[in-house]
């Protein structure tokens, strides 16, 4: 059985209607990507599976107990951490996090274990006795991430986890993220590409409160890498003589020396044959693997332009 | 889980300097007028030896100290339940409460509990006042207990309707300015009441609080108390719940 199973959420906002239509499930070990432009419906989708706002339509489902039916089993299979993270900075984190492991109903002889242990996960092992409000944000935000395992939950939410962190932090929950995605089940809401592809197996993109486009990230990989590359040369051809190399199908020109070219040949070998025979000075010769974005672009920015293109 | 959070809240009250200054500030006044009441007593003594059935300590200093009390009260109740529900959706942490596996009144009543057991520790502190005159005269223990049960049901009706308009709203400032209207406005009601079956006169918190303040216990009144805080603790229920639905 699935983890979650959302079936035909619909939430309005007054008369806008921000989540239109969206079904997905997870599963155990799925670390999902819920990607989107901003005030596309990610933290409205967010707030609906955490139990903190009710759909207006359709029906959410934690590992077989239904959100509003039976919500208090349902939320103590979830761990969420908002966009902004829950905390009281007048209390120290293990005050705080003592707290939550209690609101989460964890046996009073096991909180000192939890609360160890989802320290050590976040690296706050030195911080317990300071003040959450004097910890850099950074820090403040591993609090938020240990409010969120510290029952072990079968269901880790996670908001915007790494917004205002530095690169360091950045790779540090990122390989916390990958870490707890082998035993629980993940859902990384985000509008930071290069976190989904480094750390999700599967991925969707919601726009303007629809879900369109879902895809395994194996497969996206799979699918959008071949073909696409950046070539540079000193002595360029003109393009239609790069239109003659055997397998091209599409050459762009980004400026006088450098070229987006498109092949069938996955290895790109007929292009660097094609430049030494010819004598083209071959400089680079880049495979663009930019897809995820390629993707997002599309779906996110198509119908705009549609519509710029009819008025 | 109800008392967790009410613990919670209790402590975060004492981390502040909030707790602290609403005990300085009250004993200090309380205190003042404590001995001002005294000094009366000791003025009119010679005449109430003469007296029959004379007023004794209890309606001459308890009483009036209970009654300044209960005013002060009025006005820092506002104060400390402003922030109840009202921060902590400012500051986002109602999130944790409700993506918690708790319910929504468990919350509420967390929350309740939690003022209740400040006022609770006010009510002592000032308690201690009339108790020390124990020293020296006989006290009517009753009348005072009286007067400390009016005076808590008093503040446990503060706190329900703080609690309110504190869920209704992000911004602190405007729960306390709106509790404090709603509270003035309940306490100078029956002003505009003519004679004591005016329906200003139900609806008023003094013509429920007085009685018990001079040591009466009247069912009448504990029913008035009763209704009143139970009814502000389901409105914010209600309103929480209703919240999660319509956002």
């Amino acid at each position: 059985m699935p983890l979650i199973t959302a079936n035909n959420l619909v939430r309005y906002y007054g008369d806008h209607r921000a989540v239109d239509d969206i079904s997905f499930t997870l599963k155990t070990g799925d670390i999902l990507g819920f990607l989107g432009p901003n005030g596309a419906g990610k933290s409205t989708t967010m707030k609906m599976l955490s139990g903190n706002l009710a759909p207006n339509e359709g029906e959410i489902n934690i590992n077989g107990f239904d959100l509003l039916d039976d919500p208090k089993r349902a939320k103590a299979l979830i761990g969420y951490l908002p966009e902004q993270p829950p905390l009281y900075k007048e209390m120290t984190v293990d005050e705080y996090l003592a707290y939550c492991a209690k609101l989460h109903r964890i046996d009073k002889n096991r909180i000192i274990e939890a609360l160890e242990l989802a320290k050590t996960r976040c690296g706050l092992e030195e911080s317990g006795d300071r003040l959450i409000g004097n910890l850099s944000k950074g820090y403040q935000q591993r609090v938020g991430i240990a409010q969120a395992i510290i029952h072990s939950p079968e269901i880790i939410i996670l908001d915007e986890p790494t917004v205002g962190l530095d690169p360091n932090q950045i790779r540090e929950i990122r390989e916390l993220i990958i870490e707890l995605g082998k035993h629980h089940g993940i859902i990384l809401c985000t509008h930071i590409l290069p976190e989904v592809e480094a750390v999700c197996n599967r991925v969707q993109i919601i726009n303007k409160g629809k879900l369109v486009y879902e895809a395994d990230m194996d497969d996206l990989l799979d699918k959008h890498s071949n073909g696409f590359y950046e070539i540079t040369l000193l002595r360029p051809p003109s393009i239609n003589q790069l239109y003659e190399i055997a397998d091209i199908n599409n050459v762009e020109s980004i400026n006088d020396n450098t070229f987006l070219v498109h092949t069938s040949n996955v290895n790109a070998e007929n292009i660097a044959n094609a430049a030494v025979t010819n004598n083209w000075g071959l400089v680079k010769l880049i495979p663009h693997e930019h897809t995820l974005e390629q993707i997002f672009i599309d779906l996110t920015l198509g119908d705009d332009k549609n519509k710029e293109a009819k008025s | 889980m109800i008392l967790n959070i009410a613990l919670r809240e209790l402590r975060g009250m004492f981390l502040s300097p909030l707790a602290w200054t609403v005990l300085a500030v009250s004993q200090l006044i309380l205190c003042w007028i404590f001995f001002a009441q005294i000094d009366v007593f000791f003025s009119v003594q010679k005449e109430l030896t003469t007296m029959p059935n004379a007023p004794g300590v209890s309606d001459l200093i308890t009483a009036p100290v209970l009654e300044i009390a209960s005013v002060m009260l009025l006005m820092i109740s506002p104060l400390l339940t402003m922030r109840l529900i009202s921060e902590e959706r400012r500051n986002g942490t109602l999130t944790l409460l409700l993506s918690s596996p708790i319910s929504i009144s468990e919350i509420v009543l967390g929350k309740f509990f939690g003022i209740v057991f400040f006022y609770l520790i006010l009510i002592g502190m000032i308690s201690l006042m009339p108790l020390s005159l124990m020293m020296g005269t006989d006290l009517d223990l009753g009348k005072l207990a009286a007067g400390l049960l009016g005076l808590l049901l008093l503040l446990c009706a503060f706190a329900a309707a703080g609690l309110f308009l504190s869920s209704l709203t992000a911004n602190p400032v405007v729960a306390a300015i709106s509790t404090f209207g709603l509270l003035l406005m309940l306490w100078m009601i029956e002003r505009s009441g003519n004679g004591a079956d005016s329906i200003f006169n139900y609806a008023s918190l003094t013509s429920h609080v007085t009685p018990f303040l001079r040591g009466m216990l009247n069912s009448v009144d504990l029913i008035y108390f009763a209704l009143f805080i139970i009814t502000f603790l389901l409105l914010t229920i209600r309103h929480m719940d209703a919240e999660r639905l319509q956002g």
